[in-house]
C-alpha cells in the first residue's frame, strides 16, 4: 500500500480553477518530486496534501486513513507525523537556531531539557551544521538556513517530509548538498519524501519518482531513468528546454 | 422622464454599494468571530503558552510603560493649567481645579485615551510581527507541526494585555495627578493645598472601578482586532503595513465606540 494516495484532487480559488483532478500515489522510503512550471499549482497540490488548503473535491488517504474524515485529534496526531521545508525557510527569527530545531520538541516530546537539547544536537548534526546553536536565523548563510528548517522537520522523527522548493535561491553546488541531505534523510528514516522543485539537477539526482504537473493537471509521472526515454512532448518540452539539457538529450 | 431613469440609476447604484458593504462587514465580522473560536481552544501545551505570555507581557506591556508615563505626567499638568485658566472665577473655590484634574484623569484620559496610544503601539506592533510570520510562512509551520497558531499566538497576549493594562491605566491615573500636583507646585496655577484638598474631595471609588473595567474591554479589542488583521494578511511588505495601519485605525474605532456603550451602561 501507498504511504500518500490521492484520488481526483480538485481545488479552485474564487472562479480559478487551480488543480483540476489529480490522482497519483506516493511509496513509503522514496523521494517523490512534483515539478511543472511556475503557475501550474504544485505549491497549491503540496498545501492541499498536508491540509493547509481545504480541498474542493477529492480524496487525501495517509496509510488508508483519509485526511478530510479526521477528527481534530487524528488530524493534530498527523501532523506531528508531518516535517516541512518551506520555500522561504519559515524559520522564527525571534528564536535562536538550536530553540527552533527544538520548537517542536517543546510542544509535543514530554521529553527532559537534555534529551531536547541531544535531540536537536543530533538533528543539526544530521544536515552537517556544527557550532551554529546559539546564532539567529538571520546570521547564518540562505544554505544553512535550508539545513536548519531540514533539521527542525526532522525532529519529531516525521513519516512523511514535504519540500517546497528547497533549492530555490541556492548555488548549484549547494542545491546539491541539499538534495542529497534529503535523499540521505528519506533512506535513512524511511520515510516518505515530496518535493516541489524546479530544478532539473534535483530531478536527475534523488527522483525516485517524478510527477509533472501542467494548468493543474497530472500530465506525466515515472522515474528519472524514464524522464530521458519518454516521448511526452510536455514532459520533453520541460525539462529539455535549455540547451545543456538539450545537448544531454542528443548525446543520449 | 431622463430624471427618473436617473434616480432608478442612482437607487440601484445605493443599493449596490449598500449591499456590498453589508456583505464584506458580515463577512469581517464572521471571520473575527472564527478566528477567537480557534483562539480560545485548550493549548497544546500549557507550559510553552506560560512562557509566550511572559515574553508577550515584556514586549507588549512593560515596554510600553516609558510612553505611558511621560504621556500621563504632562497631560494631567496640561489638564491642570488649563482647568485653572478655565475656573478662574472668584466664585469657584480653587480646589475644584483639583476635583476636575482627577475626574477628568481617571474617568476619561486614563483609561479611554491611554488605550487609544496602546492601539496605536501594541495594535500596530500585534498586526505587524504577524502579519510578517503569515507572509514568511512561519504561521503555516506552526500549523504544520500540529500547533493551533492562532491559539498560540494570540491567547498569550491576549491575556498580557488583559492582566497588564489595568496595571499601566493605574499607574497612568497616579502620573496624570502627580503631574497635576508639579504642574500646581512648580507654576503656580493653583496653591498645591488646594489641588490636594480638590483630588481628595468627593471621591467616588467606582471611577476607578469604571475605569478598569474598560481598560479590560479595551485591552481585548486592542489586541484581537490587531491580531486579526494580522493573521489574515495576504500578499507581502506592503499588504503587512496596510493591514498594520487598519488594525490601528478599527481597533481605535471599537475603542472609542465600546468606550460609549460602556460609559451608557455603567454610569447611565
Amino acid at each position: 500500500m501507498a504511504a500518500i494516495e490521492v484520488h481526483n484532487l480538485k481545488k479552485s480559488f474564487d472562479e480559478q480553477e487551480v488543480l483540476k483532478g489529480i490522482s497519483t500515489t506516493f511509496e513509503k522510503g522514496k523521494t517523490n518530486l512534483i515539478i511543472g512550471q511556475s503557475g501550474s499549482g504544485k505549491t497549491v497540490f503540496l498545501k492541499s496534501l498536508i491540509g493547509l488548503h481545504q480541498i474542493d473535491e477529492g480524496e487525501i488517504l495517509y496509510d488508508g486513513r483519509e485526511l478530510s474524515n479526521m477528527d481534530t485529534n487524528a488530524k493534530k496526531s498527523l501532523r506531528t507525523d508531518m516535517g516541512m521545508v518551506f520555500q522561504g525557510n519559515a524559520l522564527f527569527d525571534s528564536l535562536s537556531i538550536e530553540d527552533n530545531v527544538k520548537f517542536a520538541l517543546d510542544m509535543f516530546s514530554g521529553m527532559s531539557s537534555s534529551e531536547k537539547t541531544d535531540r536537536a544536537n543530533f538533528c543539526l548534526e544530521k544536515v552537517h551544521l556544527k557550532d551554529v546553536n546559539n546564532k539567529f536565523p538571520a546570521e547564518v548563510s540562505g544554505g544553512m538556513q535550508k539545513r536548519v528548517a531540514l533539521a527542525r522537520a526532522i525532529a519529531l522523527s516525521p513519516k512523511y517530509l514535504f519540500c517546497d522548493e528547497p533549492n530555490s535561491g541556492l548555488d548549484p553546488k549547494t542545491a546539491i548538498v541539499i538534495d542529497n541531505l534529503i535523499q540521505e534523510i528519506t533512506q535513512d528514516f524511511d520515510i516518505t519524501t515530496i518535493i516541489n522543485t524546479h530544478d532539473m539537477n534535483s530531478v536527475m539526482e534523488i527522483g525516485d519518482k517524478i510527477i509533472y504537473i501542467k494548468h493543474g493537471l497530472k500530465v506525466w509521472s515515472g522515474t528519472k531513468d524514464e524522464i530521458l526515454s519518454t516521448d511526452n512532448e510536455d514532459i520533453n518540452d520541460f525539462v529539455f528546454c535549455s540547451k545543456l539539457f538539450k545537448s544531454i538529450k542528443k548525446n543520449l | 422622464m431622463k430624471l427618473y431613469f436617473v434616480l432608478i440609476i442612482r437607487r440601484q447604484n445605493y443599493f449596490y454599494f449598500s449591499d456590498m458593504f453589508l456583505t464584506s462587514a458580515i463577512k469581517y465580522i464572521g471571520r473575527y468571530f472564527i478566528l477567537l473560536g480557534k483562539v480560545f481552544r485548550r493549548p497544546e501545551n500549557m507550559r510553552e503558552y506560560v512562557k509566550a505570555f511572559w515574553s508577550d507581557l515584556e514586549l507588549l506591556g512593560l515596554n510600553s510603560l516609558g510612553i505611558v508615563s511621560i504621556i500621563s505626567l504632562f497631560v494631567g499638568a496640561v489638564v491642570t493649567i488649563q482647568t485653572a485658566f478655565n475656573l478662574n472665577d472668584p466664585l469657584i473655590p480653587n480646589y475644584y481645579v483639583g476635583i476636575a484634574t482627577r475626574e477628568s484623569i481617571i474617568l476619561e484620559f486614563s483609561p479611554t485615551i491611554i488605550s487609544l496610544i496602546l492601539a496605536g503601539k501594541v495594535g500596530s506592533n500585534i498586526a505587524s510581527t504577524m502579519g510578517s510570520m503569515r507572509v514568511s510562512e512561519q504561521i503555516d509551520a506552526l500549523d504544520i507541526m500540529g500547533i493551533n497558531s492562532a491559539s498560540y499566538l494570540i491567547l498569550p497576549k491576549i491575556i498580557a494585555l488583559i492582566f497588564f493594562n489595568p496595571i499601566l491605566i493605574v499607574l497612568s491615573m497616579f502620573l496624570g495627578i502627580w503631574g497635576g500636583y508639579l504642574a500646581a507646585t512648580f507654576i503656580g496655577v493653583v496653591s498645591p493645598t488646594d489641588f490636594l484638598v480638590g483630588i481628595q474631595s468627593d471621591f467616588n471609588s467606582f471611577y476607578i472601578v469604571y475605569s478598569l473595567i474598560k481598560t479590560v474591554f479595551f485591552a481585548f479589542l486592542i489586541t484581537t482586532i490587531s491580531a486579526y488583521y494580522g493573521y489574515y494578511v495576504k500578499g507581502g511588505a506592503v499588504e503587512v503595513g496596510i493591514n498594520a495601519t487598519k488594525a490601528v485605525v478599527s481597533s481605535s474605532i471599537a475603542v472609542i465606540v465600546a468606550n460609549y456603550i460602556l460609559t451608557q451602561i455603567l454610569l447611565g
